[in-house]
């Protein structure tokens, strides 16, 4: 500002060139911070949780889900930005002691179900075809909005699952299975329809590597707790409730998010470092060969939380004529 | 093919064979198997009949040796049911104190009211917040029961149920206490009730809880089983229960007089040798670890770890013990009655012994609300662990896959010789190989009478001692019971008696006779067997491994003496008598001669009262399969 009234009353020749520099040079800065907000390349978050146990002994599924439901939300994502798929027979179950709750923490400080718990897809509801049809939208039209995922070609999704698995597949309520086969397939689906952006999938089950080994659309990132062949373990024995309360990965996997708020800086590299064999007992595996961007510069809260990037000028930005130039520097 | 064309083992064998059997001949079409093939049939059939013998007694041994084994080689229990294996429970109760000030209570009431205290029960059981009903039942016995002694049997039972507080009540656990005269089981229902005061301030149940205590202890306890289930079994009159509580998952009964226990002895077989489901036992057993509390098996301490002699030996002691009450029949306590309605029980009983280490009733009673909370956790029935099974000790166990086997051999051995007979029969009637054995007169007519007469001999054991109690009272002058005890055995030795008196009557068969007749024996034998097989393994091996030997070697003609000897030995109540021995040696507290005659009564009364009581299958089984298939021998020894 005070540049422009010192050129506007100056109009010598040095007047002119100082001008020229000081705008360009407020050009490229404007030009560093376009650029940082258009780095991550999606303009919204979505997130599918999906636990698929049911049963009074599968209590550490549904605190599973609901303890990232949770940071999920706490990191800004909306509750019509999440899709919850739970079985939602553990706080009502006659078997709890304390009714009306889920806990996910020996110390019980946290009830992860509280008042404002909105389950998208509960109890029976929570079957594979439901699944595939939320990912890939082929959802009938009498589906209510907060049942769909209305991802779109910026939107970055992050689908959490959790349960009983085995290799190659993984057991949705007792009664049917998924394949890593199928789920590869309802991503490239996704992908064809330009649903996603980038992808993070994260699985919490025994042998979860096997469900990621498919996978062959781009823009997918995936973490899973256990390879194959090994058995994820379960964690917090409370003898009160008389269930186990958590799974081991995605216990670590929470504390690590606790550290998060949604101007955190933290990156993948940090998450693939969470829960080594010492405190899992199982060896956690990611995949990063499908991803285009470096792990390292993927920021947590591209996918936990729901980050509006907004930058406050100060002044006008004249953005240049060359509109595609301009493109192609930012991109 | 090999059989005809390769090297054979023995010279004399081979000498045999070749001079009566062509080798095959190439022109054979390639297809023709061995037993199609009539060269390598017969020569198969002439090896059977030569080596029948050796065969026989080789397959009585191997199903012995076999049997034997199944201690050495039982694997770990292991509980088999997620719902209860991936949950845990921190018990909390101490239920010690009011255990034992409500025994007395009860024991008081007891004794000012002469009988069970049905008012007193109905109001603690209401103070303590459960929905009471209590249930009247009658029972005329068939004869007076010496060991109870009672005959005209009439109480009430008396049950409070805890309803769920948030389920519906479809599903119920059981824990029953059999009340009895005297001051016995005092301080079972002092738990009982001290236990069913601390579930009712837990908000965790999804079943409901009903808390039973009968009277005279049995009968009372099938009584409100088939009123529950709204069957008539065994014909006792009692009134309707009004308060259901949805399908019984599980059910423990308990069984305590001492205020202080030093063991827990687990009674698992039941009624007609069933067992429960084996995960219900692991269950208790992985409870008994947990807190400390001593637990045994058929009276028996756990067997050292690793393999041992001693070791060896406790188990096979304790395996047989189970036998032997498995072959019994009996219900072992009021947990056997359950198992007919496939409820899942055991019954508990406290013991306290001279032992040093003495454990309160807390013990117990945190043992009982752990069993019941991880029982509480279940979504079905107990069905994922075994059905059938052996137990050489609470931490070990035989599967049905590895005992049958044994009853399998002696089977075989009854096998092979009806083929050996059956072969001898039709050779004859081919005419060819030995002189065939003499034609019959009259066709197969004179099979008849003595199948008939062992059929009758059987069917007059069975109904006559109770039927016929006034005639039997009349001749002998004792009471009913022994009456009818002591016309059981005149009429089993009388059909002994039948060969020489109904030989005079009939007459022909000579030497073909004979084998029909034994080969129709040895066919109803093997028919007995395989059905006890699968209904009670135990009961079917005992009597296989006393009665295939004599059915295997009898005969006619020669010395009839040591066959005689053999079959007397091996007669079904002989065996009964040494089943009480060898219980008693089990035991390790061996009895004398007349003490052991004074048990075998007891049991044959017992027996008979059972089967009219609770519907045992033993006495029909042997009056009317065992007996009359020895009686079948017996004729064949003595065939003329």
């Amino acid at each position: 500002m005070s540049i422009e009234r010192c050129c506007g009353n100056n109009k010598t020749m040095s007047g002119h060139f100082f001008l020229i520099a000081e705008k360009s040079k407020l050009y490229f800065t404007f030009q560093d911070q376009a650029e940082q907000f258009f780095r991550s390349g999606h303009t919204n978050n979505w997130a599918v949780l999906v636990c698929t146990s049911r049963f009074w002994f599968n209590y550490r599924h549904v605190a599973n889900t609901l303890s990232v439901y949770r940071s999920v939300k706490r990191l800004g994502i909306p509750d019509s930005h999440i899709v919850l798929m739970l079985a939602d027979d553990m706080a009502c179950n006659p078997r709890n002691p304390k009714p009306a709750t889920v806990f996910s923490h020996k110390n019980m400080e946290l009830n992860v179900y509280g008042d404002d718990v909105e389950v998208d897809y509960r109890s029976y509801e929570v079957t594979v075809e439901n699944f595939l049809r939320v990912l890939t939208g082929r959802i009938p039209p009498s589906t209510p909005r907060s049942k769909r995922l209305l991802s779109d070609d910026r939107s970055n999704i992050l689908i959490y699952m959790t349960g009983h698995g085995g290799n190659g597949f993984l057991k949705f309520q007792d009664s049917e299975e998924i394949t890593n086969v199928e789920l590869a397939d309802a991503f490239e689906q996704m992908w064809q329809k330009r649903r996603y952006n980038e992808l993070l999938f994260i699985i919490d089950t025994c042998q979860g590597a096997s469900m990621y080994e498919r996978f062959y659309s781009p823009n997918i990132m995936a973490l899973a707790s256990s390879q194959v062949g090994e058995d994820s373990l379960s964690h917090q024995p409370d003898l009160e409730i008389g269930v186990h309360l958590m799974d081991r990965y995605t216990f670590y996997v929470l504390e690590f998010l606790e550290e998060i708020h949604p101007a955190s800086q933290t990156n993948m590299n940090d998450l693939f470092q969470v829960c080594p064999k010492s405190l899992c007992v199982s060896t956690p595996g990611h995949r990063t060969d499908l991803f285009q961007r470096d792990p390292q510069n993927v920021l947590i809260t591209d996918f936990f939380g729901s980050v509006r990037k907004v930058e406050i000028t100060t002044g006008a930005l004249a953005l240049d004529r060359d509109v595609a130039a301009l493109e192609s520097n930012c991109l | 093919m090999s059989l005809c064309s390769a090297p054979r083992p023995g010279r004399a064998l081979r000498q045999r064979l070749s001079g009566l059997a062509r080798p095959c001949p190439a022109a054979h079409p390639p297809a023709m198997g061995l037993l199609s093939d009539p060269q390598c049939r017969r020569a198969l059939a002439r090896l059977l009949l030569r080596l029948n013998t050796p065969l026989c007694v080789l397959s009585y041994l191997a199903g012995l040796t076999w049997f034997l084994l199944l201690p050495a080689l039982a694997p770990r229990t292991y509980l088999s049911e997620n719902a209860m294996g991936s949950t845990m429970v921190g018990e909390g109760s101490d239920l010690g104190p009011r255990a034992l000030a409500l025994a007395r209570d009860f024991g008081a009431h007891k004794r000012k009211v002469g009988g069970m205290p049905v008012e007193w029960l109905e109001q603690t059981m209401f103070q303590l917040g459960l929905e009471v009903h209590r249930q009247p039942f009658s029972r005329t016995l068939p004869f007076p029961d010496e060991a109870h002694e009672r005959y005209l049997v009439r109480g009430t039972n008396v049950f409070g149920v805890l309803r769920a507080p948030r389920a519906a009540s479809t599903e119920a656990l059981l824990l029953l206490v059999p009340g009895s005269e005297g001051s016995k089981n005092n301080q079972a229902v002092g738990l009982l009730l001290a236990l069913a005061g601390y579930c009712r301030g837990q908000v965790y149940w999804a079943k409901d809880l009903i808390f039973l205590v009968t009277e005279h202890d049995l009968l009372g306890t099938q009584a409100w089983l088939e009123a529950y289930h709204d069957v008539n079994l065994t014909g006792i009159h009692s009134g309707g229960v009004p308060g259901r509580a949805g399908a019984i998952q599980a059910a423990l009964a308990l069984e305590l007089s001492s205020d202080v226990l030093t063991s827990v002895d687990v009674a698992v077989e039941g009624l007609n040798g069933q067992v429960p489901n084996l995960d219900l036992l692991t269950l208790f057993h992985s409870f008994c670890l947990k807190s400390g509390l001593l637990c045994t098996f058929q009276g028996k301490l756990p067997p050292p770890e690793g393999p041992s002699g001693p070791g060896y030996a406790q188990s096979l002691r304790t395996m047989g013990l189970m036998v032997l009450g498995q072959a019994g029949g009996g219900p072992g306590g009021a947990h056997g009655l359950f198992l007919r309605f496939r409820i899942e029980a055991l019954t508990l009983r406290g013991i306290n012994s001279f032992r040093q280490h003495k454990f309160h009733l807390g013990a117990l009673g945190r043992t009982l609300e752990g069993m019941f909370r991880k029982l509480n956790n279940l979504l079905e029935r107990l069905h994922q662990s075994y059905f059938l099974y052996l137990l050489p000790s609470l931490s070990r166990f035989v599967s049905i896959g590895s005992y049958m086997p044994a009853l399998g051999l002696l089977l075989l051995v009854l096998a092979l010789r009806a083929l050996d007979l059956w072969m001898r029969l039709s050779r004859s009637d081919e005419g060819e190989g030995d002189p065939p054995p003499e034609e019959a007169r009259g066709g197969l007519l004179w099979l008849l009478p003595p199948i008939l007469v062992s059929g009758g001999a059987g069917a007059a054991l069975y109904l006559l001692p109770v039927r016929g109690q006034a005639v039997a009272t009349q001749h002998f002058p004792v009471g009913e019971a022994e009456a009818v005890v002591l016309a059981l055995i005149g009429i089993y030795v009388a059909g002994m008696a039948l060969p020489h008196s109904t030989h005079r009557a009939l007459s022909g068969g000579g030497q073909r006779g004979w084998m029909t007749l034994k080969l129709l024996a040895l066919l109803a034998l093997a028919l007995l067997l395989t059905c006890l097989a699968l209904l009670n393994f135990s009961l079917g091996f005992l009597l296989g491994a006393t009665l295939v030997p004599p059915a295997a070697a009898v005969r006619p003609g020669g010395s009839r003496l040591p066959l005689a000897v053999l079959l007397v030995l091996t007669t079904p109540g002989l065996s009964l008598f040494l089943a009480v021995l060898l219980e008693r040696e089990l035991l390790e507290a061996p009895a004398g001669l007349g003490e052991a005659w004074q048990r075998f009564l007891g049991a044959l009364g017992q027996g008979l009262l059972q089967e009219h009581l609770h519907g045992a299958h033993l006495s029909p089984l042997l009056c009317l399969g065992a007996y009359p298939c020895w009686l079948l021998l017996w004729n064949v020894l003595f065939w003329k």
